[in-house]
């Protein structure tokens, strides 16, 4: 009874053991937070890798792919139709995507991804990410389609008209010239090609792109706001070329599309290198379709399928690679196809936590300190208990529940703080980029509106009794060290 | 001196001590103290003896070694030579956890200083020796039996009124008091008092060796006293003179 007594005591006499518990609070405090937004961020990006590219995907080996697509989601829906929502057949291929901005056209290496927007839609949320949904410009009810909006295709004739207006103005200007005898100026190839692209703008090109954020706007600072902004090189209803190669034999694919929506994923990786595109269109410019008994029949180099439960997913995986040999086709999870990205963020978690650990390890250093000051402040206490007939491991116990006391108010404190700064994080952002006058979590560089946060119960239990048991080790020597003082020796200390 | 295995020292418990003529003793004891290098001696080999319920002070100049003397017999520390008994067995070489217990049970200690726990209020002070002899679980259930015990003891002292006071909002009388409360609520067999007045006024000084005598009479509780005031020592039965580390007798009152 006197141990408790005596921790009790000390912890509300010791002010200075008051700083090894504040040490102790922020370290607990600080790894809950920052395992809480790690998760939060983990779970985001998961999220989003998983709406990209569905539960399962088999890719064929071949960047010619394999043919008939319906034969094999069909092949699929009578092996494992009972575990899956839908399967849709891709074509990836990697592309130049260039515009004109300027005098100059702009290229991006990209990876271009024929898509079928019905089936696309039933493995992933593709039309969420698209600007037109997430404007409103398009009510959620509108199934994905490569159809343009109202606005974009009213900025694409209203586009066609300045130039056919310009056109005009040339004509003129031309006229003129020739009229004074400039006539042996030749046309310039840029005015050729304009008069061939007045008949067909204002029209859609056949083919048809979504086309990642990124790829569309650059962000840099406002000379006059000094504050991010972001800027449009491109927008829905823009045309743009497309450089690829064709299935077979590669040789070099041309083709102008029409750009129908842009998307934001929230993965930059995504977001700057992905561009969807009307999957027909793709198979019919790679020379991916071929006669065969009198039908039309394309090729896809991935089928994507989603599951009712991704806990089913080894059992799918088993009976498709046991139907789609290896020879041929490579069938993964998303995790397995995104394993080093994964593997990447867990390694950069384990990392910070156990640096962060170390924070709360140096906090036990301090505990160490302060108990041996404590234990020289009461070695004539301790002489006393020992004269009352105290035991060695009795007043060992006391310096030992001390810092299990220190702990567990140290990590107590420390998950209220942390649950706390987790639960109120954005309105914290907020004030903070208010004093500081300067954003400190951008949405333009981390693709989050607010910042994302997930508590996990476990991490929470092992960070607290992590630092309680750092708590009590740290507080062993000491415990030691007053245990084996001598009572007389103890009794006479001045 | 009986030679019998005393009960006391088996199970070191009050209830089970026997009544021999000799209640504690310390046979031949030496004890030396290393300063550096140098070791120095501080007992020569004192033999000395208490009976049950005797009051016993020893006196001596500083540095005679009086001091270390009672800590041998308290089992504070241990002698180099020779052994302390009680009841006739000897205790200085048990086991430590069975010391402890002997210290706890069997001996009152009242320090010059009064040695109370500054973070503890009188009465919390008081009831220490019975919060380390008893489980949490015990002394939860008995706290009540505890705290009247200590009540009782602190109003014997007259210090009823200061019973939730702090160490530092006392006088040294009245520190002196509730330490001999202290020693007294475990009912020892023996009260070791080591300079009980050393650090008091006369008049207070006193009051506390009065207090000290009452209960030898009263309880029949035997007080080893150390002090260099001849005038207190002069309370006590019997008086033995330590010089240089040994001993020298100068009366025999009882």
């Amino acid at each position: 009874m006197y141990k408790l007594l005596l921790c009790q005591r000390y912890l509300r006499t010791r002010y200075i053991a008051l700083a090894s518990i504040i040490s102790v609070t922020l370290g607990v405090a600080t790894m809950i937070v920052v395992n809480s937004v790690m998760a939060g961020f983990g779970s985001e990006m998961r999220d989003r890798i998983q709406g990209i590219l569905s539960d399962i995907i088999i890719d064929t080996r071949s960047m010619n792919g394999e043919f008939d697509p319906e034969a094999k989601k069909e092949l699929i829906r009578k092996l494992v139709g009972k575990y899956i929502v839908g399967v849709t057949a891709t074509v990836e291929v990697h592309a130049i995507l260039s515009f004109k901005y300027g005098p100059d056209y702009v290229p991006h290496p990209i990876m271009l991804v024929g898509i079928e927007p019905q089936s696309k839609a039933d493995v992933g949320p593709l039309a969420d990410y698209l600007q037109s949904y997430q404007t409103g410009e398009r009510p959620s009810s509108e199934p994905l389609s490569w159809e343009l909006t109202p606005t974009a295709m009213e900025d694409r004739v209203k586009k066609a008209e300045n130039h056919r207006d310009m056109q005009r103005l040339r004509n003129e200007a031309r006229a003129h010239r020739e009229q004074d005898d400039l006539s042996m100026l030749p046309l310039d190839d840029e005015l050729a090609q304009d008069e061939k692209e007045e008949e067909e703008v204002g029209k859609p090109q056949a083919g048809r792109l979504f086309v990642g954020r990124n790829l569309t706007t650059f962000t840099q600072d406002d000379p006059q706001t000094h504050q991010p902004r972001t800027y449009e090189l491109i927008r829905p209803g823009d045309d743009v070329k497309i450089s690829t190669v064709s299935a077979g034999v590669p040789n070099p694919v041309h083709f102008e599309a029409t750009i129908v929506d842009t998307f934001k994923t929230g993965m930059s990786e995504y977001d700057s290198n992905l561009v969807y595109c009307n999957l027909e269109y793709l198979q019919f410019v790679r020379d991916m379709i071929r006669k065969q008994d009198g039908k039309d029949v394309s090729a896809f180099t991935s089928l994507q399928i989603k599951l009712k439960d991704y806990k089913d997913a080894p059992k799918v995986m088993e009976i498709l690679r046991a139907n789609f040999p290896a020879d041929n086709y490579v069938v993964k999870t998303w995790e397995q196809r995104q394993g080093p990205l994964l593997a990447a963020v867990d390694v950069e978690s384990s990392i910070l936590n156990i640096l962060l650990f170390l924070i709360i390890t140096v906090a036990g250093f301090g505990i160490l300190a302060i108990f041996f000051m404590i234990v020289v402040e009461k070695t004539r206490d301790i002489g006393i208990l020992k004269a009352l007939g105290a035991s060695s491991a009795g007043v060992m116990s006391i310096f030992l529940s001390y810092g299990l006391l220190l702990g567990v108010v140290g990590a107590g404190a420390g998950v209220i703080v942390g649950l706390l700064f987790v639960r109120y994080i954005n309105e914290i952002e907020a004030l903070i980029s208010f004093l500081t006058g300067r954003e400190v979590f951008p949405e333009t560089i981390y693709y989050f509106k607010d910042i994302p946060t997930h508590v996990e119960p476990l991490t929470v239990l092992w960070v607290s009794c992590g630092a309680v048991l750092i708590a009590v080790l740290a507080s062993v020597l000491p415990a030691r060290r007053a245990a084996q003082l001598r009572p007389v020796q103890a009794l006479r200390y001045e | 001196m009986t030679t019998s295995v005393s009960p006391l020292v088996k199970s070191a418990t009050r209830e089970s001590i026997s009544m021999p003529p000799m209640h504690v003793a310390a046979l031949a004891v030496q004890k030396s103290y290393r300063k550096g290098e140098h070791s120095v001696p501080v007992l020569h080999g004192v033999d000395i003896s208490v009976r049950k319920g005797e009051f016993l002070s020893i006196i001596g100049q500083s540095g005679s070694g009086k001091s270390t003397l009672m800590h041998l017999i308290g089992l504070l520390d241990t002698p180099d030579v020779g052994e302390v008994q009680l009841e006739g067995q000897r205790i200085d070489d048990l086991p430590a956890r069975t010391r402890d217990e002997l210290r706890n049970r069997v001996f009152g200690f009242v320090f010059q200083f009064y040695h109370l726990l500054p973070e503890l209020s009188l009465i919390e002070n008081v009831l220490t020796p019975m919060m380390i002899r008893h489980s949490i679980w015990n002394y939860w259930t008995r706290r009540r039996e505890f705290q009247d015990r200590a009540k009782a003891m602190i109003d014997r002292v007259g210090l009823g009124h200061r019973m939730t006071h702090k160490p530092s909002e006392l006088s040294g009388g009245e520190m002196q008091r509730a330490a001999i409360a202290r020693a007294l609520v475990a009912q020892p067999e023996i009260l070791l008092a080591d300079e009980p007045t050393g650090n008091l006024d006369a008049k207070i000084g006193r009051e506390i060796i009065d207090l000290l005598a009452q209960l030898n009479e009263n309880e029949q509780l035997t007080i080893i006293m150390v002090t260099h005031d001849k005038s207190i020592a002069a309370q006590a039965h019997r008086t033995v003179k330590l010089c240089e580390g040994r001993i020298e007798p100068l009366s025999d009152a009882a």
